[in-house]
């Protein structure tokens, strides 16, 4: 289990070279001249110069990437270019409540999700399938944003029992974790159903109830583990595209989160910003996937042996 | 032995009674079992046999009353079971009572040992968890009494086993695994359904036989589930024949052989392969059952002007071979480790050589892991060749690159074992029959129709067929269709992989009568790849025997059946049930072990020598192969 662990970890060193290899020519490849954006608009060719050679960019591409990678090494990211203030310190104050928010979305809906998925499965074809799979269905189709302002409607301003805006208190985390989970809870439940149903119908379930195991323990027992594997790679999917943060969610709740940074980013032109957002991304993505293989490995003995 | 009548008598174990399956919807059913009445008594084994679709497995299931959990549902009758507490009505119980009796009182066998354990569980969990269920021990004792099952089943270094997942043992052991759960409580009925189909016939020879020991012991009855009247033979007192959801006939053991009373079960009995049936002849002989009624248009009419005939086979001439294939090694590398480097390597096959004239069939035989399927392959070059030459028309196949490859592969096509599997579902059949002329460029439109309507009609169905799908046919049906495919651009050679062996008996016998028609008429060679030995007698000019990826012994069929040179071919053909319960086999080792792994390491090829002639065509391996 562990030397699969390290050699899953050794195999990440090429993803991520290629990760950094992008993010850098990211910079590159945008259209307009770094240093004069950096500089500002009234600045002088001199002053653009200047900007140039304090940001390196006169230097070769080679060069310019070690000074990319040391400065990623030594956490170094950049000065935003619209507060100037460094950018880790930015994204740093952003990442807390997306992630928290994230956090409490995945927990309520995955919970969620593979409860009416597995009941689904359990009773197929029969009236809490269809329930279930109804809900599910009306929670993909409808929209995020217009859950979150009907939510807002009844519950904050109608009720007057949860706050608006803001990330203070917990209170503020229901409503935008359960705007941001509906969509995850949906396709949690309907994944899980397809997984049982499955699995279900397998010979080694059959093996189980023959031995005399009631419907409890085949399911638990025996369904439970096999089922789980695609499950938990769909879990990692949802959990990595909501830590990107919900642009949408965390505009109609002013959550101050990276999907909203990200805007704001590329309203403002902030390469440095943006830049540093999605080497975030794409980290987090890769750890994701990490953990979701030595998941697989604990689950799946066939996996972890091979 | 004796044979009680249908109606329950007070020392019966279990009584059906007028019992009725049905599945799908309640106004319009499917019926898969009618009426059906036997019964069995303590520590008797009744066999129940018939093919696919007789509603045999249904019935198992409906005993344990988990038919309903595959969409079926008991539509009358009643299953009367001897507990110590009074008979009860199986199919009346509630749930409770049922869930005490299954894995208890009555035990089931699955024909699938390599998807009938969980893969997430080691064996040792398993076993004990039944344990446990209904003997109320608790962990330490439960795994001890599994420790105890494992070494009853005769598995070796069987506290190992205990922690071993179902996928690093092999087909054996894990059946193993299946007999120890299942008598694990010592119930007093056991439900073998299908136990060895899919296993080796050396395998199947030692879990028959464990079965056997082990219900003997304990005084278990037995209900065994088979379509192979080779294991009927072996195994059963008594057998009940299906045929369509119904009873056809029952009778005693020796009674249903020697007397068959009812048309069907002649004619079951008479498509069974019997080994040594053609012990004096030389060349392969049609079974000759006439084909029943799912082939609607009449038999084919040669039709030369499409498909060239050429020049029938004659048997005592001397043949130039058209495929020689010589020195033949096929090698596959197990990655592994920190940087995946090559740690082992699977020896598949291993210096391989032989020859296959014109109109000839030579045989590959051997049990899963023994290279022949890789062999045949290779020869098509489905797999990458190691070393060795396959000489085909003046190439050499072994070197040609795919572009060279392409052209010559019209001459040599290939059958596979699964014909619900090899046939794209999307597609007509008559696109997949005419797919390979358009490729290459043999015929088109009007011309490839007619072709392909030809080609429907050699294997006896009707050219209107074509238009159909994939669904629409039987798995017979389905074979005749790979055999048009195959057919379509006048191959010279085709390679049959196990091309029958998915069949029930009466279809697998109609296969092999069109299969050696269209030899006759047609002069194609035959690779025919296949575990079945009494097939292999049927269809084969020459067998050649492999073993752990070599041939171990090679000459010709009435030589090498009629008088084995290598251990291994006795010990395979000794392991052939027979149709005839008067000639059970003596007791045999139960605790031999599986077939050894061809894996070995990375330099490490297994010693290989030249064949020893002992007679005239006839080779044998005298060198050490395995465990020979």
């Amino acid at each position: 289990m562990l030397q699969y662990t390290v050699k899953r970890l050794f195999g990440l060193l090429p993803t991520l070279f290629l990760v950094g290899v992008l993010v850098f020519l990211f910079v590159h490849l945008l259209p307009g001249d770094p240093a004069r954006l950096a500089a500002g608009p009234d600045a002088t060719p001199e002053t653009v110069a200047l900007v140039r050679h304090d940001l390196g960019l006169d230097q070769s591409l080679p060069r310019q990437f070690v000074r990319f990678v040391t400065g990623v090494l030594h956490w170094d990211f950049g000065r935003s270019l619209s507060t100037k203030r460094p950018v880790s310190v930015e994204i740093g104050s952003r990442f807390m409540p997306t992630f928290w928010l994230t956090v409490w979305s995945m927990a309520w809906s995955v919970t969620l999700g593979m409860t009416i998925g597995i009941v689904s499965a359990v009773w197929r074809n029969r009236w809490p399938d269809r329930l279930g799979m109804t809900i599910a269905v009306s929670g993909i189709s409808f929209p995020a944003f217009a859950l979150g302002m009907v939510l807002m409607q009844v519950f904050a301003v109608d009720l007057g029992w949860l706050p608006t805006i803001g990330d203070d208190t917990w209170l503020h985390y229901i409503l935008p974790s359960l705007t941001l989970g509906a969509a995850v809870a949906a396709i949690m439940a309907r994944f899980t159903r397809s997984s049982f149903v499955e699995i279900l119908g397998d010979d080694f379930i059959r093996t189980a109830r023959a031995k005399g195991l009631d419907e409890r323990q085949v399911i638990w027992r025996h369904a439970m583990r096999n089922a789980l594997i695609p499950v938990v790679t769909m879990m990692g999917l949802q959990f990595g595209f909501l830590l990107g943060g919900s642009i949408v969610v965390e505009k109609v709740f002013n959550w101050p989160g990276l999907g909203r940074l990200l805007v704001d980013a590329v309203d403002m032109r902030d390469y440095p910003v943006i830049q540093a957002l999605v080497l975030l991304f794409s980290l987090e993505f890769i750890v994701i996937n990490l953990v979701v293989d030595v998941l697989y490995g604990f689950i799946n003995p066939t996996i972890r042996y091979r | 032995m004796t044979s009680p009548p249908a109606s329950s008598p007070p020392d019966a174990l279990l009584a059906i009674d007028g019992l009725c399956v049905e599945f799908g919807a309640p106004d319009d059913p499917v019926v898969a079992v009618r009426n059906l009445g036997f019964t069995i008594a303590r520590g008797e084994t009744v066999a129940v046999v018939g093919e696919s679709g007789s509603g045999k497995s249904v019935t198992a299931l409906a005993i344990m009353r988990l038919v309903e959990q595959g969409g079926g549902r008991i539509a009358r009758g009643a299953i009367r079971f001897a507990r110590s507490g009074g008979t009860i009505d199986l199919v009346r119980a509630p749930a409770a009572t049922m869930r005490a009796i299954r894995g208890d009182e009555i035990a089931m066998i699955f024909q699938e040992p390599m998807t009938s354990l969980n893969p997430v569980m080691t064996a040792g969990a398993q076993i004990a968890e039944s344990i446990a269920l209904h003997q109320r021990k608790e962990r330490t004792a439960a795994r001890a009494e599994a420790l105890r099952m494992l070494e009853a089943v005769r598995i070796p270094d069987a506290r190992a086993i205990l922690d071993r997942y179902p996928h690093q043992l092999s087909g054996g052991m894990r059946q193993r695994v299946m007999i120890a759960m299942a008598l694990s409580c010592r119930p007093v009925l056991l439900i073998a359904d299908e136990p060895t189909t899919a296993l080796d016939v050396t395998v199947q020879a030692r879990i028959l036989a464990l079965i056997a020991t082990l219900v003997r012991e304990m005084n278990t009855a037995v209900l065994f589930i088979t379509h192979d009247m080779g294991v009927v033979a072996e195994v059963a007192d008594r057998v009940v024949v299906m045929q369509g959801g119904r009873k056809v006939e029952e009778g005693p053991v020796t009674q249903i052989f020697a007397a068959p009373r009812e048309p069907y079960t002649q004619t079951l009995l008479a498509a069974v392969p019997k080994l040594g049936a053609l012990a004096g002849e030389d060349v392969p002989r049609k079974f000759g059952v006439e084909a029943t009624a799912r082939a609607p248009s009449p038999p084919a009419s040669p039709s030369p002007i499409v498909l060239a005939p050429a020049a029938p086979a004659r048997e005592d001439a001397p043949r130039a071979p058209i495929l020689r294939v010589r020195d033949l090694c096929t090698r596959f590398e197990v990655h592994g480790g920190f940087f995946g480097r090559v740690q082992r390597r699977v020896y598949a096959v291993e210096n391989v050589s032989f020859d296959v004239a014109a109109g000839e069939t030579l045989s590959l035989v051997g049990e899963s892991g023994c290279g022949k399927t890789t062999t045949g392959r290779s020869i098509l070059r489905l797999v990458d060749v190691e070393a060795g030459a396959i000489e085909f028309e003046g190439h050499d196949l072994a070197t040609l690159d795919a572009g060279a490859m392409r052209p010559l592969r019209r001459h040599l096509q290939m059958i596979f074992q699964d014909p619900f599997a090899s046939l794209d579902p999307r597609v007509t059949v008559g696109f997949s029959i005419a797919e390979p002329l358009y490729i290459h460029g043999v015929a088109r439109g009007a011309a490839a129709e007619a072709r392909v309507a030809d080609l429907l009609r050699r294997v006896g169905l009707d050219p209107a067929h074509a238009r159909r799908y994939p669904h629409e046919f039987s798995g017979g049906q389905r074979q005749r269709i790979a055999i048009a495919r195959a057919l379509a651009l006048e191959p010279r050679v085709i390679v049959a992989d196990e091309a029958v062996s998915a069949l029930d008996v009466s279809i697998r016998a109609q296969v092999v009568d069109l299969l050696l028609d269209l030899q006759h008429t047609l002069g194609v060679s035959y690779v025919f790849i296949s575990h079945d030995m009494a097939i292999v007698e049927r269809v084969s000019h020459r067998v050649a025997v492999m073993y752990l990826g070599q041939i171990v012994e090679i000459g010709p069929r009435r030589a090498v059946l009629g008088s084995p040179q290598h251990p291994y071919t006795r010990q395979l053909l000794a392991a052939v049930p027979v149709a005839d319960p008067s000639r059970r086999r003596a007791q045999i080792e139960l605790s031999s072990p599986d077939i050894p792994s061809p894996v070995r390491g990375v330099d490490d090829p297994p010693p290989s020598a030249p064949l020893v002639e002992v007679g005239p065509g006839h080779f044998v391996a005298r060198h050490r192969v395995g465990a020979f």
